[in-house]
């Protein structure tokens, strides 16, 4: 008898996807055969976006390519620029650039652990880990000025120096999530229910990993010890004392660990930071003159991966070429190997755990007619000749 | 009078008010558990007010009466299965024996309307949703069963509700012995499994099928199937209460112990609910299966030897 295979569609509008993409799971009954990824439908032209603007504009650009790493892009982009320019910056500001970055790590993983709890229908840890998430949001907005997106990296240093004053609260409101978040990673590792749903599940061998060129937590999960931070330093992460967490197990319960286990390693790095800030003064930007004709690369570590910036010059005050290549881009094609041959329920969890992120990941939209790729000459010939036609027909265009 | 009996009191708007009532409490605990401030008391009643009023679709391909019927299938019994335990309350006289073996199989059309309407549908979620809620049946009506044999050995092998419910006031609530406390925690985890909600709300599953079989439901359907679960997210504790806790007697101040004690049952199921994440189809099977029916023999032969 011949078995007859259904599509379920997770997308393009899904309770499980914060963002609209589309997944097609090609299931017989409960199990998962196969799998389709539809990309596309949160193209917007950031990189093109970025060729108008002058290179001081750019960091608050690629900020809005996504809401939850918003300083990893920034940062990558001024990484990238500072490449090209061959810039040092003051020591101050690698130090409050650190201090963003890991305040946004401790932020995004927390929200993913809540959403992985939402996704498994455990509500309770959702509200939980979202208000405990809370302050790190108030001392972004302290010390940032803003809750969202900081505002804060510009090539040549950072924008806003921060203040001694606000040292004790920001150590209170530390001291604060450490206390809630050893009690989360208690309970999650103690659940009975959670293991059945979280153990063994998705997994993903080392192999697998170097095989997709997967990056981030996941990659961490499988026993891959990569990281941007360590692999190839950037700000201040070289001069700071931290540790790398991997994990060898590959399954999701390894990837809610690591992220679980690295939100303490951020507390770590930033209670170090505030420190070091307390006694190194000076300047927190190298103003930037020019920019001369080049190529410049950047990259940091985003709490999904490796962000990567490509930037090129010709010597004008705006980039010519800016490439950028989110994390969830590579990890999303994992999803081939952890879903297939597993069940519906498990498959679901499995596309939440690598906190796939698609807004940040689509850069580029490719338009294909009986099977042959358009590009984007053709594109625009085929707009014209449309219009061109609606008008010789007098409708209204 | 019958027809008053049964769509009034203590049928159908008696039930369904009082379920709107208890689904308020359920969202304002569940709120509570979760640093929420949860919704005002007549949230409930707006919500089916505002469904009512809603554009009722039904989907082009899917088989269009048993769409259409599925939902008052399960509404018809459920407030049935509200007309017999209140009888059993309120008119003791007017109880028959064999009526718990009715209750046992009117409770199964609502999960069974559930799985008419999410075929009906013909849309791929809601298939999907309804065959779990099939295998759902499968899994905990066996343990079910077993348990309730329990009060039924307990009350000298009476099968009226009535009688179990007097022969506990006579020698203690069921649950107070070790048999009944063990029967108890299974008709709880079946219960929990019947109203669909974690660690079994396996087939709505809000995040992988989107409510499942109830997905292509709307405007009144959909507030019908919502009615329906309210009533037996009253229901069921009261039928818990009633096999496990002595049940309610309308006198005074056993009407206000008989309602905390449907009350209390009730925030245990929210607990568990908001406690819990949701299971796979197969774990949940296999935990009704092996566990419970293990669990519900051992409590049927403990109560045979009169623990």
């Amino acid at each position: 008898m011949e078995k007859k295979e259904v599509i379920v569609p997770i997308g393009p509008y899904h309770p499980l996807l914060e963002e609209p993409e589309f997944f097609k799971l090609f299931c017989e009954g409960e199990k998962v055969v196969g799998i389709d990824w539809i990309a596309g439908y949160n193209h917007r032209g950031i990189e093109k976006i970025s060729e108008g603007k002058s290179y001081d504009q750019v960091p608050f650009l690629v900020e809005r390519i996504c809401g939850i790493c918003s300083t990893s892009h920034p940062l990558a982009y001024v990484n990238a620029v500072e490449n090209l320019v061959g810039l040092e910056i003051p020591e101050r500001a690698k130090y409050i650039r650190t201090f963003i970055a890991e305040m946004e790590r401790i932020h995004s993983h927390l929200l993913w652990v809540g959403l992985a709890g939402h996704f498994l229908g455990y509500n309770t840890v959702f509200m939980w880990a979202w208000k405990w998430r809370e302050p790190t949001l108030d001392i972004m907005e302290l010390v940032t000025g803003n809750r969202g997106n900081y505002g804060i990296m510009c090539p040549g240093g950072v924008r806003r120096d921060m203040s001694e004053e606000d040292f004790p609260f920001v150590q209170s409101k530390l001291d604060d999530i450490k206390t809630k978040v050893e009690m989360l990673t208690k309970a999650v590792l103690d659940d009975p229910v959670l293991l059945a749903r979280l153990k063994g599940v998705g997994i993903l061998t080392a192999q697998d990993i170097h095989n997709y060129g997967a990056v981030g937590p996941v990659a961490r999960a499988s026993g891959v010890a990569i990281d941007v931070r360590r692999d190839d330093p950037y700000a201040a992460y070289n001069m700071l004392d931290w540790e790398m967490v991997v994990v060898t197990e590959g399954d999701m319960l390894a990837r809610a660990k690591v992220r679980l286990l690295e939100i303490f390693q951020s507390i770590k790095i930033v209670e170090q930071c505030m420190a070091r800030l307390k006694e190194i003064k000076g300047d927190i930007v190298v103003k930037v003159r020019e920019v001369p004709p080049g190529e410049g690369i950047g990259h940091a570590e985003a709490p999904r991966g490796e962000c990567f910036h490509y930037v090129r010059s010709d010597g004008t005050n705006r980039p010519i070429r800016h490439k950028i290549r989110a994390p969830s881009y590579v990890c999303i094609p994992t999803f081939e190997k952890s879903v297939v041959g597993g069940q519906i329920a498990d498959a679901l969890i499995c596309l939440a755990g690598v906190d796939p992120c698609y807004c940040c990941t689509e850069r580029l939209s490719a338009v294909a007619e009986n099977g042959k790729t358009l590009d984007g000459e053709t594109l625009l010939r085929l707009s014209v000749e449309k219009t061109e036609a609606l008008k010789a027909k007098g409708t209204p265009v | 009078m019958d027809i008053f009996y049964f769509l009034i009191f203590p049928g159908f708007l008696f039930a369904a008010l009082v379920g709107l009532v208890f689904t308020w409490v359920d969202r304002k605990v569940t709120a509570r558990l979760q640093w929420r401030v949860g919704p005002p008391f007549l949230q409930p009643f707006y919500d089916f007010g505002k469904l009512l009023s809603k554009e009722i679709t039904v989907p082009k391909q899917g088989e269009r009466i048993s769409f259409l019927l599925a939902p008052f299938l399960g509404l018809l019994a459920t407030a049935l299965v509200a007309t017999i335990l209140g009888f059993s309350i309120v008119f003791p006289a007017r109880g028959f024996i064999g009526d718990l073996i009715v209750v046992l199989y009117l409770l199964i059309i609502p999960s069974l309307a559930i799985i008419i309407g999410g075929f009906a549908a013909a849309n791929p979620l809601s298939s999907i949703g309804a065959s779990r809620e099939m295998k759902m049946i499968m899994a905990y009506e066996l343990p079910f069963i077993l348990a309730i044999l329990v009060p039924v050995i307990k009350s000298d092998y009476s099968v009226n509700i009535n009688l179990i419910m007097l022969s506990q006031q006579q020698h203690g609530a069921t649950a107070g012995s070790l048999s009944g406390f063990i029967a108890f925690i299974v008709c709880l985890l079946v219960v929990q499994a019947k109203l669909a909600l974690p660690p079994f709300d396996i087939p709505e599953a809000e995040t992988e099928l989107m409510a499942g079989p109830c997905i292509e439901y709307s405007g009144g359907l959909l507030a019908l199937f919502k009615l329906t679960r309210a009533m037996l997210l009253f229901l069921l504790p009261l039928f818990l209460v009633i096999l496990f806790f002595g049940g309610i007697s309308v006198s005074g101040w056993h009407l206000l112990a008989g309602i905390l004690k449907i009350v209390l049952v009730l925030v245990i199921i929210v607990i568990i609910k908001n406690t819990n994440p949701r299971l796979r189809i197969d774990q949940a099977l296999r935990f009704f299966w092996v566990n419970c029916t293990l669990l519900s023999i051992l409590a049927i032969l403990l109560a045979y030897l009169g623990l």
